[in-house]
């Protein structure tokens, strides 16, 4: 045997090993991931044979006489988050542009900075800020404006408590914004400049280019940022369950106190020491990994058919 | 000839106008104000909430801390003073506990995707599976870990705990070191193997080390953002008025403290509870705006 020979034979488990160690932490996170599912899933066993398909579609929670359905959580749920997105789409729209098309690069890069410093903030703090500063004050001055203004249909009416759905989906918008402003920002950057620069040299305002180069142009990307919104809102605790008022009762108003999936995990699981109770719980966590991983799915699919290696910040 | 010019200039016009109506300038001029004022109050007001937030948490958490807040058990219900030391202790152990787990694990995950699995069926579902966990509710896996931990001992522990945030910590560090392990060059890679080097040896000797500033950028970020989880920790650390002696049994920490103080009625507890808060949130924007400003360091 030759020295090189010997010396490869000697380097080799080393490099066997390394190589091992390596693919089994990558096997191991898919593990997870099944795990997950397999874990809630027969955690949840007692309840879905209780229960069947009607958990899905039933409001009553009862813990005394053990009768669950994850209707009015999942409701609340989406309702949050639908007024979380209506409200944080817009605006990271009209703060990415800020961003790229109109501050100068010295201001942009503090804007930015600012708005990223959002996400640092744990969902805690935004919990306590606005348990006891945000939703008095949207039961002093910004619900009874509402309800003067827009009381007459049914999304604006009830007692003006400050927690509830709406101070939950506000909450939530500006905990989602700066993630989907970070995916706006750099779909915006990709457009070609030399479109822009051509709307621009026929005499297009910043708006007309906006409006009809970039905005067009971008439309994909910004579906994708919508979707990472989403996934982010839909399963946020902290925040919601100090806001939201927890309430089991459906409603159509949007000051009704009211609950979320994940909130009622938070409130309720060390409460709940009958294993139907607890099953339960469990299932509804299961709901909610499901819907999570649709849209995670769905969001990461879609942003690599746009050959975008996003989702970065999310 | 001329007249047929002109029909043809005509017909043009009326086909090819432009697909919108013409407007006049000062429309389009206002139209364009409206665009830039809209913009700036969005920028505007995404800042004036971060600015609402933490005045709020230091202007309410200052008043809570004083010496005793890190240095004694916190009062029983209703009564005055006490701290939260023991909150305090465990929050940094489980922390550790799960950056020790979490971060050895993500790295290597890491490393997969970037030096073994590029380009492998496996290396992709691995990296989309990374991707998917990054955006699973932080409270899911707080629940994983009870039906696997908590479930099977037969109570909360802080052991439980560390886990949790270790299962969110790794596809994180996993996700920062395929990153900055791609930003080096392979040219790198190539000289090191075609001295004779063996793989383990280029990626810890070579790689590594080229990209390890970004590398503990990232996993400071991450152990930073877990330090501040709460719903992970509601299910699997519980709380606990007492020490952390034993990791074995409840171990108290800030966050659930936090949660639990803040809704019971006694101001003494709220208090602490936005001390706190301002003691997590300056620790977390600490680290957040160290790297980020070693970061630009390091590009300029």
């Amino acid at each position: 045997m030759n020295p090189i020979q010997a010396r490869r034979g000697s380097t080799r488990w080393p490099d066997a090993l390394f190589r091992a160690a390596a693919l089994s932490c990558a096997a191991l996170v898919c593990l997870l991931m099944a795990g997950l599912f397999v874990e809630l899933t027969r955690n949840s066993m007692l309840s879905i044979h209780a229960f069947g398909l009607g958990f899905l579609t039933s409001s009553t929670w009862n813990p005394v006489t053990g009768d669950f359905g994850a209707l009015s959580s999942i409701y609340g749920t989406l309702v949050s988050t639908a007024i979380a997105l209506l409200i944080a789409v817009p605006l990271s729209v009209a703060t990415a542009l800020f961003l790229v098309k109109l501050a100068p690069p010295g201001l942009a890069r503090w804007v930015r900075q600012g708005v990223e410093l959002l996400a640092a903030i744990p969902s805690i703090i935004y919990g306590m800020w606005g348990l006891f500063v945000f939703a008095p004050y949207m039961a002093d001055h910004v619900q009874p404006l509402l309800k003067d203004v827009l009381g007459f249909t049914p999304l604006f009416e009830g007692p003006t408590m400050g927690i509830g759905m709406l101070t939950a989906g506000i909450i939530l918008a500006l905990m989602v914004l700066p993630f989907t402003t970070a995916v706006m920002r750099d779909v915006f950057k990709m457009t070609p400049p030399v479109l822009e620069e051509a709307a621009y040299g026929m005499g297009s305002t910043t708006w007309e280019t906006v409006r009809r180069v970039t905005i067009p142009h971008s439309i994909q990307g910004l579906a994708g940022g919508v979707f990472l919104g989403l996934g982010r809102a839909i399963g946020e605790t902290m925040a919601v369950t100090f806001v939201i008022g927890n309430n089991h009762r459906l409603s159509a108003s949007l000051f009704a106190a009211g609950n979320s999936i994940a909130s009622t995990l938070a409130n309720e699981f060390t409460e709940a020491s009958e294993p139907l109770y607890r099953s339960s719980l469990i299932e509804l966590g299961l709901v909610l990994l499901v819907i999570t991983f649709l849209i995670q799915v769905v969001a990461h699919l879609w942003l690599r058919r746009l050959g975008r290696a996003s989702g970065r910040r999310a | 000839m001329s007249r047929g010019a002109a029909d043809a200039v005509v017909t043009t016009r009326g086909r090819d106008a432009p697909p919108f109506p013409l407007k006049s300038r000062a429309r389009r001029r206002a139209r364009n104000l409206g665009l830039k004022v809209a913009a700036s109050a969005a920028a505007l007001f995404a800042l004036f909430f971060l600015f609402w937030i933490l005045a709020v948490v230091v202007k309410r958490g200052i008043a809570a801390l004083d010496w005793s807040f890190f240095t004694s058990l916190p009062s029983p219900p209703g009564g005055e003073g006490g701290g939260l030391a023991n909150a305090i202790l465990g929050t940094v152990a489980m922390t550790l506990m799960a950056a020790l787990i979490g971060t050895p694990l993500g790295v290597l995950t890491g490393v997969y995707l970037s030096e073994f699995g590029k380009g492998t069926r496996f290396g992709s579902l691995v990296r989309f599976t990374v991707n998917v966990m990054l955006g699973i509710p932080s409270i899911l896996a707080g629940l994983f870990v009870y039906t696997l931990l908590v479930v099977t001992t037969g109570h909360f522990s802080g052991w439980a705990g560390g886990v949790s945030l270790a299962v969110l910590i790794l596809p994180n560090v996993a996700r920062t070191t395929e990153d900055m392990l791609g930003l080096v060059p392979d040219s790198l890679r190539e000289s090191s193997l075609a001295l004779g080097a063996p793989r383990w040896k280029t990626t810890v000797g070579v790689v590594f080390r080229a990209a390890r500033s970004g590398l503990a950028t990232g996993i400071l970020l991450a152990v930073a953002r877990i330090s501040g989880e709460t719903a992970p920790l509601l299910f699997t650390a519980l709380n606990s008025p007492y020490w952390p002696r034993n990791l074995g049994r409840p171990t108290a920490n800030l966050t659930v403290t936090i949660f639990s103080y803040a809704m019971s009625p006694y101001s003494d507890w709220q208090r602490l509870a936005w001390g706190a808060s301002l003691l997590i949130t300056v620790s977390v924007l600490v680290v957040t705006l160290l790297t980020r400003w070693r970061v630009r360091e390091g590009e300029a």
